[in-house]
């Protein structure tokens, strides 16, 4: 089968969830079923495009396949933040209340770390990509140690709160920021966009990419800052989600036989569509509620994450 | 001509190069050889932007390297590392499709598409051009990768070892077709090489580095010689005459 069919019927099975998702019982409720159902797939097809793209580049500028971007401790710095604002000012504070002033706060807090963790790591073009791994995973461990500690100090009703914070949800999204976040998006990949063919040299490696007339390190730090921001969108939406992006993305080049990005990208945009407005649906209509989508995906992405790492150990 | 001046590189404290000054003959097959750790392969990186040097400049038919925009760069002078470890499956063909992007950044128009056909005819891959690189031998890959420098188009061509691993049969067909290359289309071959007979037999000039510095540089008839390969190695080296090629015989010295 061609990439071309795989793509069409991909997206055919993207549409049918999409629709199903918005019309089943709709019995009629135009006005009120059907709008808010319309914000929850709108952030369900942004979240998904974010962390799809988000994934795939960051994977194509570390040359590992099963890495994240949370590798980075976005999350962690997500939760970090969210429970010292609430510690400090108060669940009843504008930065919580707001979802605005928090959802720009979020965002950026998280893009300057990155910016930082870029400064420190790639500044020096020595330093191997286990060095970033590394300083990420601590810094991670770091920020959830901290979280953690301040948690337990925590009045129980404003724990409650960032309880509801720490698992990715698309239930109460705000219309709103769905706006706001399909205009940065948009405008980021429609940026972005235009390095595809550069992002496919890198595939081939540092040094064969800069012999290819590829300005490696300034792309490295676009497509850097790029995913971070994408990954802080997304997680400022809905969560911590950045897990998901794994399954996407290796999905995409199991699905695939092209090594184009332009081909990978849309490939695992679509699948992550199917699979959040799916796996929703699966969560509403099968569980009625009883569980959230974040930890279907992080049970499935488990087991996804330990057959990649059975088959790479076994390649090699 | 590309012309090394004073380049130095240093690792910590450590200097692995060291104010390093070499000139590189248009139209010439260069060997840089030398003992493991002398700065061959730094020395490269850095004349091939893949690596910063601490001080000193290299000029390229008398432009700076700093004054050149990658892209620029990479229409003049091509780099093959040695060792090619990719992420992805590719077909011989779409590899060498990728020498095409400097010129046309992923969209090939039917110049290019000519010459990928021509590298991949040159490198003999024609019949295997739609196999994929992980099904190939080494001899194979090598060539591939060598084709895909080819339709770079380089007016020069820097090689990092590109004999590693391969056998007698295949090193001598990798060292036959980058002669051609010099004599048949006029490029500029720099190459690091460990065997000196290879060096000996192919290449019209040779620099040997030593601890960082250049410690030989001139004409192969000049390098080798028994005096000149015990200051370079440390070792008493016969040289025999055989059917014009001069081989240094080094295994029992």
């Amino acid at each position: 089968m061609r990439d071309l069919h795989k793509m069409l019927i991909l997206v055919g099975l993207a549409l049918a969830a999409c629709g199903v998702y918005l019309f089943q019982d709709l019995n009629g409720s135009f006005d009120y079923a059907l709008p808010r159902r319309g914000v929850k797939v709108f952030a369900m097809v942004l979240t998904g495009v974010a962390i799809a793209y988000a994934t795939v580049v960051f994977q194509t500028i570390t040359h590992n396949r099963i890495l994240t971007p949370s590798i980075m401790g976005l999350d962690s710095l997500y939760m970090l933040l969210q429970t010292l604002l609430i510690f400090f000012l108060g669940s009843d504070h504008i930065t919580i209340v707001n979802k605005q002033v928090n959802f720009l706060l979020s965002i950026a807090v998280m893009v300057i770390f990155a910016l930082l963790f870029y400064r420190l790591l790639f500044k020096k073009n020595d330093r191997p990509v286990y060095f970033l791994l590394l300083v990420g995973i601590i810094c991670g461990t770091f920020f959830g140690s901290i979280t953690t500690f301040l948690q337990v100090l925590i009045d129980p009703n404003e724990f409650s709160i960032i309880q509801d914070r720490m698992f990715a949800s698309f239930n109460n999204v705000n219309s709103d920021l769905v706006w706001t976040s399909l205009v940065i998006i948009t405008l980021l990949i429609a940026f972005a966009w235009k390095q595809n063919s550069s992002l496919d040299v890198l595939t081939l490696g540092r040094d064969t990419a800069i012999n290819l007339g590829v300005n490696y390190d300034a792309l490295v730090k676009q497509m850097l800052v790029l995913s971070a921001v994408l990954i802080a969108i997304a997680t400022a939406l809905v969560g911590p989600i950045t897990f998901f992006g794994l399954i996407v993305a290796n999905l995409s080049y199991q699905f695939f036989t092209s090594y184009k990005h332009s081909v990978l990208l849309t490939g695992s945009i679509v699948i992550s569509v199917v699979a959040l407005v799916g796996g929703q649906w699966v969560v509403e209509r099968i569980f009625t509620f009883n569980t959230t989508l974040s930890v279907i995906i992080n049970f499935i992405g488990g087991i996804y994450f330990i057959y990649l790492l059975l088959k790479e150990s076994r390649s090699k | 001509m590309i012309q090394v001046r004073e380049l130095t590189k240093l690792y910590g404290k450590k200097q692995v190069v060291e104010n390093v000054s070499v000139d590189i003959q248009r139209g010439q097959i260069t060997s840089f050889i030398g003992p493991n750790g002398a700065g061959k392969s730094t020395l490269l990186s850095m004349v091939s932007r893949l690596l910063d040097a601490d001080t000193g400049e290299v000029l390229i038919d008398s432009t700076n390297t700093k004054k050149l925009k990658s892209n620029e760069f990479s229409k003049r002078v091509s780099i093959l590392k040695q060792s090619n470890y990719m992420n992805v499956r590719l077909t011989i063909r779409e590899l060498v499709s990728f020498g095409r992007f400097p010129y046309s950044k992923g969209r090939l128009n039917d110049e290019d598409e000519k010459m990928v056909d021509q590298s991949i005819d040159y490198m003999d891959l024609k019949e295997m051009e739609n196999s994929y690189l992980d099904e190939l031998s080494g001899g194979q890959r090598q060539r591939a990768f060598i084709a895909m420098v080819i339709a770079q188009d380089t007016d020069y061509i820097l090689l990092d070892e590109p004999l590693n691993n391969l056998d007698m049969k295949h090193s001598v067909q990798i060292m036959k077709i980058l002669r051609r290359l010099v004599d048949e289309l006029g490029k500029t071959v720099v190459i690091v090489l460990h065997d000196i007979n290879f060096a000996s037999v192919y290449s019209d000039r040779i620099v040997a580095l030593k601890n960082g510095r250049v410690v030989k540089d001139g004409t192969t008839e000049e390098i080798i010689q028994s005096a000149a390969l015990k200051e370079i190695y440390d070792m008493d080296i016969p040289i025999q005459q055989m059917n014009n090629c001069r081989i240094c015989v080094y295994f029992n010295s």
